[in-house]
């Protein structure tokens, strides 16, 4: 459905990014995941017609997004950054306008404009001014949007922002439900939403893919370098001591906690798993233990982790 | 052509969601009617050979109205959609430069057009009260609203044009403002300098704008003005559509 190739986008002074290459296969919802200014947004852009490449071929559906830009446009229903819509114009007669403008015809857009809002929940709304609705519903617009025509690739850019958990639980349903039609890319810096979503993630860190795989795999690849923090009621020059002996700790962190606690943050080394071992340390010396928690990896570290051998290898 | 008409009709009703249009037309009639009562004045104290449609111009308020009006009815159309991002949705559908930039600028003139219907009602209480047929024939009244529409073109795709290049609608206006300003200082200047001087006259005689409106005033249709307006309007629409394209070379 997509095929990127040495895909490369300057803007006067700053590549935002740099020689990309990846495909998305029909039916797939990937994520583009990465923080802010990654790249993903400018990425999106390109494929969705709004922007040029500085250099690299993009082709969606077959067509080159540069020279058949109509034609990709046809097949693709964009959600930009943001959620750019009418604010003076109300549900229905909004869907209605971007129907018409996506080449529906009259009765055509009719019946789809009303299959939209049902998909998307928003036929209560029907007549409400756009710029009245809240945030959740501003969103469900957007998405009934980017579907109306049918298209076969839809793009999200980051669908889920600015919304509150209830909203971004019925609009990662939403997505999910679209899967069964329709090839989906969002980009989103969420982590656990991605995974939630998506089939395959994409991770862009300065303009460039730094992974590509399934959820699960990227999770496999994370394993090994998780953290563990405990915190312990027990002299701080002892736990230090008892740290460096431990086998399986790579790296040890031990600062004042509250109450007399001392907090603990553990690196073990790949495959170790520490809490046993420091449930039996803490009984044995007789230490109060009141935390022990392997911490989850946070977006950062996945970034931290896959940007070190490169940085490596350019030093 | 669909989509052309869906965008021009969005464009249009644009102008009555929002409080702006109805002060632009609220604008337009108090300054005509003004234009009107200076004129019923100084019809009822002096003898003039001028016709009626004539003295409209004459009276400073026409060019007022085309001045002011013009750069706010323009200012929203693209630099709005920039700012707010809508540019990029509308961008990304199947539409082409060519369809937006004419559905914007015909939206625009069709309202600038609607403005000046009160007018209309003018002429009628003239032609009522002074129970002259010949003080307002077809031809005056059509030349006196083709000359609106044409100096109404010209402004507008300059404010078009304006509103193309800047990403807030003050920045439009200001600069469709200077623009119109200049144009219309060019037609002063080309008043004021003699007849005598050669090709420098004869070129800003082109841009003597208040000549050209006392001829269509006066129901005289001069081809070179209608072409010079007509490639004017389409000098600055086509400018405005290389930068609306060229978002696509940069």
């Amino acid at each position: 459905m997509i095929e990127v190739s040495n895909l490369t986008k300057r803007y006067t002074g700053r590549t935002a990014v740099s020689d990309i290459s990846f495909s998305v296969a029909r039916g797939e919802i990937v994520g583009l995941l990465g923080p802010n200014g990654a790249g993903k947004s400018t990425t999106m852009r390109i494929l969705s017609t709004f922007l040029p490449a500085t250099s690299g071929t993009v082709r969606v559906a077959g067509f080159d997004v540069f020279y058949d830009s109509v034609e990709v446009r046809r097949r693709i229903g964009f959600m930009p950054e943001n959620n750019p819509l009418y604010p003076e114009m109300r549900v229905r007669e909004y869907l209605k306008f971007r129907a018409r403008l996506k080449g529906l015809g009259w009765r055509r857009s009719r019946e789809r404009v009303a299959t939209v809002m049902e998909q998307c929940g928003l036929t209560d709304v029907s007549r409400r001014i756009i710029g009245q609705l809240s945030k959740g519903y501003k969103q469900r617009v957007g998405l009934a949007d980017a579907l109306v025509h049918e298209p076969d690739l839809i793009i999200l850019d980051e669908p889920t922002i600015g919304l509150d958990p209830n909203q971004i639980r019925s609009v990662r349903q939403l997505i999910k439900s679209l899967a069964e039609k329709h090839t989906v890319l969002i980009s989103t810096h969420i982590l656990p939403e991605a995974e939630m979503m998506c089939s395959r993630m994409l991770i862009m860190y300065g303009g460039k893919i730094l992974a590509a795989d399934t959820p699960e795999n990227l999770q496999k690849l994370m394993q090994g370098s998780s953290r563990i923090v405990a915190e312990i009621d027990a002299p701080a020059e002892e736990l230090r001591e008892a740290w460096s002996l431990m086998p399986g700790v790579e790296h040890f962190d031990v600062s004042a906690g509250a109450d007399n606690f001392q907090r603990c943050a553990l690196t073990p080394r790949d495959g170790y798993d520490l809490r046993p071992a420091i449930f039996m340390l803490a009984r044995e010396r007789g230490w109060m233990l009141r935390e022990l928690t392997g911490s989850r990896h946070s977006l950062e570290d996945i970034y931290v982790q896959v940007t070190k051998p490169n940085e490596e290898e350019e030093n | 052509m669909q989509i052309f008409l869906t965008l021009m009709r969005r464009e249009l009703a644009a102008f009555f969601f929002s409080i702006t249009g109805y002060v632009i037309i609220a604008a337009v009639t108090l300054l005509s009617g003004l234009g009107f009562v200076v004129l019923m004045t100084s019809l009822g104290n002096d003898h003039f050979t001028a016709t009626v449609t004539e003295m409209f111009y004459s009276t400073f308020f026409f060019w007022l109205i085309l001045l002011l009006a013009t750069p706010v009815i323009t200012m929203r159309l693209f630099a709005l959609e920039k700012a707010s991002g809508t540019f990029e949705t509308l961008m990304t559908t199947p539409v082409n430069d060519l369809q937006v930039v004419a559905a914007k600028f015909t939206a625009a003139i069709i309202f600038y057009m609607m403005t000046w219907l009160p007018t209309l009602g003018c002429l009628f209480i003239v032609r009522h009260f002074t129970n002259q047929s010949d003080a307002l024939d077809a031809g005056t009244v059509g030349g006196m609203y083709l000359g609106i529409f044409l100096t109404g073109c010209l402004f507008l795709s300059l404010g078009c044009f304006a509103s193309a290049i800047s990403q807030s609608q003050m920045a439009s206006a200001m600069i469709s403002f200077v623009l119109g300003v200049s144009l219309f200082s060019l037609g002063y200047l080309a008043k004021q300098i003699p007849a005598t001087a050669q090709w420098q006259a004869h070129a800003l005689s082109y841009f003597s704008l208040f000549d050209q409106m006392n001829d269509f005033a006066r129901g005289v249709v001069d081809t070179r003005t209608v072409f010079f307006y007509a490639g004017a309007t389409f000098f600055f629409l086509f400018l405005t559509l290389r930068v609306v394209e060229s978002r696509r070379w940069k």
